[in-house]
């Protein structure tokens, strides 16, 4: 086998467009997400699960102003009560109602999730992107950053940040953008190492396409798969780590609570109140499950592959 | 690649170097202590440790001691060297990682695989399920519902400690499970990408056995994300978890690297940090390395751009 | 109908029979003539629960480092099934008039290795405790002996400290003033004795257990770090025959719910510390235990910050929770409601009644009318222009659900809204709290030795656990003529006193929440373990009824 980068640069010359024109795309950027859209929509698990995060959505950003009871209303008469009419997911060890609590505490999960999501899909994926794309002494630097980063001990940074700053979700959200695309970037960069040698990308650039439009046109939506699954499998560890940087200090004070928060106070009770650990671990599964859903639905309809008529 | 030796070599001490600066920024020192020390103790203390030394010496002497791999005594557990604390703890957790690291590629791999071979059949969607299902709860519950059920409920294991083989058992489960659900959908979403690649479309018109197409074209090109995912996921494992060890009581390395921070104990977090470095970046050039043998056109140490 | 009267009836028996077996103390002398010997070694399995940091007697801190070395042991004296110090190295002694010289008689007793214990080794553990080289910790413990202070802070030297071995058997100690309370402290570890031929020898000598040296009612076999802690019978101890155990096993396990498995598989015999939401379930099944704890529960309030620098404000908050909920339902284990700030069980002068009976309580738990009033004489009639307040407490579910509780409670009863909890990792919370930039922190307090003096004088001014910065100069005074006062009467008579003015008009500088109890599990054939309300426990006469 001989491999197109054995031949010497020499032999090619970038082409002028002003001359040629716009040869290299033969569609339009609407009708290529129009065409996504339309892809995805048939999907029929990827509707679901975008069912099911909409409605999550919804019931955290409406659900506490229908209830009547809030999350910190404590009855100390009814505690650790089971699932029953007045109380869907039963009560908590002062007595306040699991249902509602986690209604509260899925908008701070939610907000997690999604802030992981964005922070794993820009500044992961670029990084990554442009370390693995540009190579050599750029990606020597950029790599060693990244091993710095997983070498510290975050915790050190995390009762830091507590002590610099006020708690609240703001905290949480520093705490995942310091540490929390890493594993993305060298997913990403691993990605492109491979995908950079492959013949498409030469003939783009002997097209004269520009390198940030091949890094972002051509490479990310090459490794789309990995990144997908390492975006959804991030979410339960962001919404963990959440849990555990309250315990540090950080994050939304008590009685508010996330599900993280939740659960590892539920497994703490598992086996005298079972429910208690159950719910917050249903509401996770159930958010999971969406993400998933969405996410192998979007990379089916985003694969440039199966992008035919 | 010397100079990415170089670059190693500087990350680590850029590690050790912050985490120097991090460690005495926090508030509360090793002997701050719920009821306050007399001055003229606290005074002592510090002297045996050499933590009434002005900051800079302290900074050179703990590089010194780096440099001679001697972290020095342990501020909290006042009878042992933080070299002892690694020795002890460090091949009880890389047994039990390397245990639990085998076992998730093992079966990872292979469920990914078949799951990408029968796309959106029901062997994908269950395996995938689960595997969705399986990361959705964090390891303490994973854990803690193992012991309930299989040393509690069914008696087939010890709840908890270390010794026999048996004791393996459920804590390597509840540490691979994670890492295993990953690999299987990293390897999955790659196989999926790599088979409706033009070269295998290729191998398959060229009427090659199924057989041959997987386990010789695509099989190799898809393990790329694995790998990347499997470089620090060893070195992460092998030096123990925090979680797992103190759920199931093992005396390994993991619980150190947590509990050093929580203690104030700053020769201890400076020796395990240090170990954990050396051993990352050392799994990371691993990695890399791997790259160009799974595909030889990849080159890290590619300096034409 | 009639059986499952019966039944019940039998259940509330057993439980009867079970929590009684728990409150006891102990039972020194088991009926030794029924007992058949033992084919099996007696084994016991206590789950100590996190590795100790030392075996250096000098150097120890906590709880869990004294329970590992009061298994191989034994200082002058040991406290004894009713919480008084008997005979331990020393048979016997005579105290000065005054209180201020002790003089102690050794019996013959032998190390493990072979040395006899002298006085040398005692005079030798003290004054190695207090060199300012060896660092320890808990030197402090050493300061009533007579210039051992001075020479710790490098003031004085080692030849003026009060400690002597006249001869091999007899040693002498001075003390800087009267201590009612210091033959108890000499069975405390910082107080026990060293193996002197072996320290020179091997300054480590307490890294292993190969080299380490036994003198108390077992010797240690086996250290495995973060694992297990192994000692067997020591046949050359003075009172071997009071020993019924042939091995004790230690682990450390500090997850509570892997813990709860072990003993519940039947892997361990006795664990503490119980896991809260189980609490419930297990004292149904009759395993919870409790037992005194000398410790109060408490929140202190920051005295230099408005509104809590008016003592109404801080008053009408301490009257207007209920303790009563807080005991009952959310820590469980059977605390008690804390109406005052010594905690019972510690002795009073005369025999009888304990300090707190004679001291009484200073308020009523849930006091809310009384709570309104002062808070409208403080400006705030029902909660109006409050300004916010603050909880600090460190991690802990415990915490946080008190904190909760008491979060809810103010708002409830004194209509006091803006209250937000703040939580954290603990050594950033004690640095808090030491530089005084919180307004309410909880805290504990657990007493050092069995005399409320350990509850009292920490709140002198500028003491350096008096976080709420209190000040009250006749108070201080007040703890300086105590600890010089001879006549045990007069003196107990001042600590009462002392108690008065913390909870008088201008003063109330903490809110008391509850009494500690140490709850633990224990199966019910283990007997005879002695549980010290200051903490350790004691398995010298343990043994196991199957």
């Amino acid at each position: 086998m001989s491999y197109p980068h054995d031949l010497p640069t020499e032999y090619f010359e970038p082409l002028n467009r002003e001359i040629t024109g716009e040869t290299e795309f033969a569609r339009e950027t609407v009708t290529y997400w129009q065409d996504v859209w339309r892809r995805f929509r048939k999907n029929r698990l990827a509707m679901l699960g975008l069912g099911m995060i909409i409605f999550l959505i919804l019931l955290a950003a409406f659900g506490p102003y229908v209830s009547r009871v809030s999350y910190s209303d404590q009855d100390l008469t009814r505690t650790n009560e089971p699932p029953s009419r007045d109380f869907w997911f039963g009560t908590d060890n002062l007595g306040r109602d699991m249902f509602i609590r986690i209604v509260y505490g899925a908008r701070i999960s939610m907000s997690i999730g999604f802030v992981a999501t964005f922070i794993n899909l820009t500044l992961g994926v670029l990084y990554g992107g442009i370390a693995g794309y540009f190579g050599g002494k750029v990606d020597n630097i950029m790599m060693r950053i990244v091993d710095i980063l997983y070498g510290i001990p975050i915790i050190l940074v995390v009762i830091l940040l507590m002590v610099v700053l006020k708690p609240g979700l703001t905290n949480v959200f520093l705490a995942l953008g310091i540490a929390y695309w890493i594993g993305m970037a060298r997913i990403v960069r691993g990605q492109i190492l491979s995908l950079k040698e492959q013949d498409y990308v030469l003939a783009a650039q002997a097209l004269g396409a520009r390198r940030w439009r091949i890094l972002l046109r051509h490479l990310i939506p090459n490794a789309l798969g990995p990144i997908l699954v390492t975006v959804t499998l991030n979410i339960p560890a962001a919404i963990f780590l959440e849990a555990f940087l309250s315990y540090i200090g950080l994050g939304v004070s008590a009685p508010m609570a996330s599900w993280g928060v939740l659960a590892s106070e539920g497994y703490i009770a598992m086996r005298s109140y079972p429910w208690q650990l159950f719910f917050p671990a249903l509401a996770i599964s159930f958010a999971m499950l969406g993400f998933n859903f969405i996410g192998d639905g979007l990379r089916d309809a985003l694969d440039p592959r199966l992008r035919k008529g | 690649m010397v100079r990415r030796l170089i670059s190693m070599v500087l990350a680590v001490w850029v590690i050790a170097t912050i985490t120097f600066l991090l460690m005495h920024s926090v508030p509360g020192g090793p002997f701050s202590r719920d009821k306050a020390l007399p001055p003229a103790i606290i005074r002592n203390l510090e002297a045996r440790y050499h933590l009434d030394w002005p900051l800079w010496k302290q900074y050179v002497y703990q590089m010194y001691n780096i440099l001679r791999w001697d972290f020095g005594p342990s501020m909290k557990y006042e009878s042992r060297s933080v070299n002892q604390i690694i020795r002890d703890g460090f091949p009880i957790s890389a047994r039990l990682g390397a245990v639990a690291v085998a076992l998730s590629i093992m079966v990872g791999l292979p469920v990914g695989i078949i799951s990408a071979l029968r796309h959106n059949r029901w062997q994908d969607n269950v395996a995938m399920g689960l595997a969705t299902l399986g990361v959705a709860l964090p390891s303490y519950v994973v854990a803690a519902l193992f012991v309930y059920v299989f040393a509690l409920k069914l008696g087939w294991f010890p709840s908890s400690l270390w010794g026999t083989p048996k004791h393996y058992v459920l804590p390597a489960l509840a540490l691979a499970g994670f890492p295993m659900a990953f690999i299987a959908r990293l390897a999955r979403s790659s196989m999926l990408e790599v088979l409706q690649q033009d070269y295998i479309r290729t191998a398959r018109a060229k009427g090659l056995s199924e057989r041959v197409v997987i386990y010789r074209h695509a099989l190799k090109n898809s393990l790329i994300p694995v790998v990347t995912y499997i470089g620090p996921l060893i070195a992460n494992v092998f030096t123990g978890s925090f979680v797992i060890e103190r759920m199931f009581g093992i005396p390994g390395l993991g619980r150190h690297f947590i509990t050093s921070i929580y203690n104030r104990d700053y020769t201890t977090i400076m020796g395990t940090t240090v170990f954990y470095s050396v051993f990352l970046v050392i799994m990371i050039l691993v990695t890399d390395l791997t790259y160009a043998l799974i595909d030889p056109r990849i080159s890290i140490a590619d300096e034409r751009k | 109908m009639k059986t499952k009267k019966l039944v019940a009836v039998f259940l509330a028996l057993v439980m009867v029979v079970a929590l009684g077996a728990g409150c006891t103390k102990t039972q020194t002398t088991p009926p030794a003539q029924d007992q058949p010997a033992p084919k099996e070694p007696m084994v016991l399995r206590y789950n100590l629960g996190v590795e100790p940091e030392t075996l250096d007697t000098a150097k120890m801190t906590g709880i869990p480092e004294f329970n590992a070395v009061l298994p191989a042991l034994e200082g002058l004296t040991r406290i004894k099934a009713d919480g008084m110090p008997g005979p331990g190295m020393a048979y016997k002694w005579d105290i000065s008039e005054g209180g201020t010289k002790y003089v102690f008689y050794l019996r013959d007793a032998k190390w493990s290795n072979g040395d006899p214990v002298t006085a040398y080794d005692f005079e030798f553990a003290w004054k190695r405790a207090l060199d300012p080289e060896v660092a320890a910790d808990y030197a402090y413990m050493l300061y009533h002996v007579k210039g051992a202070e001075a020479y710790n802070s490098g003031e004085g030297s080692v030849d003026d400290v009060g400690v002597r071995a006249l001869d091999d058997k007899t040693l002498e100690v001075h003390l800087e003033t009267n201590a009612p309370f210091f033959l108890d402290l000499c069975a405390f570890p910082t107080y026990m004795p060293v193996p002197s031929k072996v320290v020179k020898a091997n300054p480590d000598w307490h890294a292993s257990a190969a080299t380490f040296v036994s003198n108390g009612p077992f010797k240690l076999i086996k250290w495995e770090h973060q694992s297990i802690l192994e000692y067997e019978k020591n046949p050359d101890y003075w009172d071997k025959d009071a020993v019924k155990l042939d091995k004790l096993v230690f682990y450390m396990v500090e997850e509570s719910s892997t813990e709860l498995t072990m003993f519940e598989t039947g892997e361990i015999d006795y664990a503490d510390n119980p896991p809260l939401p189980e609490i419930d379930r297990l004292k149904a099944q009759g395993v919870f235990k409790v037992s005194s704890l000398l410790g109060t529960y408490y929140y202190i309030f920051n005295t230099e910050k408005p509104p809590l620098n008016d003592w109404r404000v801080r008053k009408a908050l301490t009257l207007a929770i209920s303790r009563k909920d807080i005991t009952e339902k959310v820590t469980k284990a059977g605390q008690l409601p804390a109406l005052a700030w010594v905690p019972p069980d510690i002795p009073d002068a005369k025999p009888g009644p304990d300090f707190r009976e004679v001291g009484g309580n200073y308020f009523k738990d849930n006091d809310v009318e009384t709570a309104r009033a002062l808070l409208a004489e403080a400006g705030y009639p029902g909660g109006k222009g409050m300004p916010p307040l603050e909880i600090l407490y460190n991690t802990s579910e415990a915490h946080k659900a008190i904190a909760e509780v008491i979060q809810e409670m103010w708002k409830k009863n004194l209509g006091i809204e803006n209250v937000t909890l703040t939580n954290q990792e603990w050594k950033v919370y004690l640095a808090t709290r030491d530089a005084g930039t919180f307004m309410i922190a909880r805290a504990g307090w657990l007493g050092d030795y069995n005399d409320p003096m350990t509850f009292l004088d920490m709140w002198v001014t500028g003491g350096g656990n008096n976080n709420s910065r209190w000040s009250n100069k006749e108070y201080d005074a007040l703890v300086t003529k105590a600890r010089l006062e001879t006549d045990p009467v007069k003196r107990m008579q001042m600590l009462h006193e002392l108690e008065d003015m913390l909870f008088a008009d201008g003063a109330w500088p903490i809110m008391p929440i509850y009494y500690y109890v140490d709850s633990y599990l224990m199966k019910d054939y283990v007997k005879g373990v002695y549980i010290s309300p200051l903490g350790p426990v004691d398995f010298k006469h343990a043994w196991i009824d199957k």
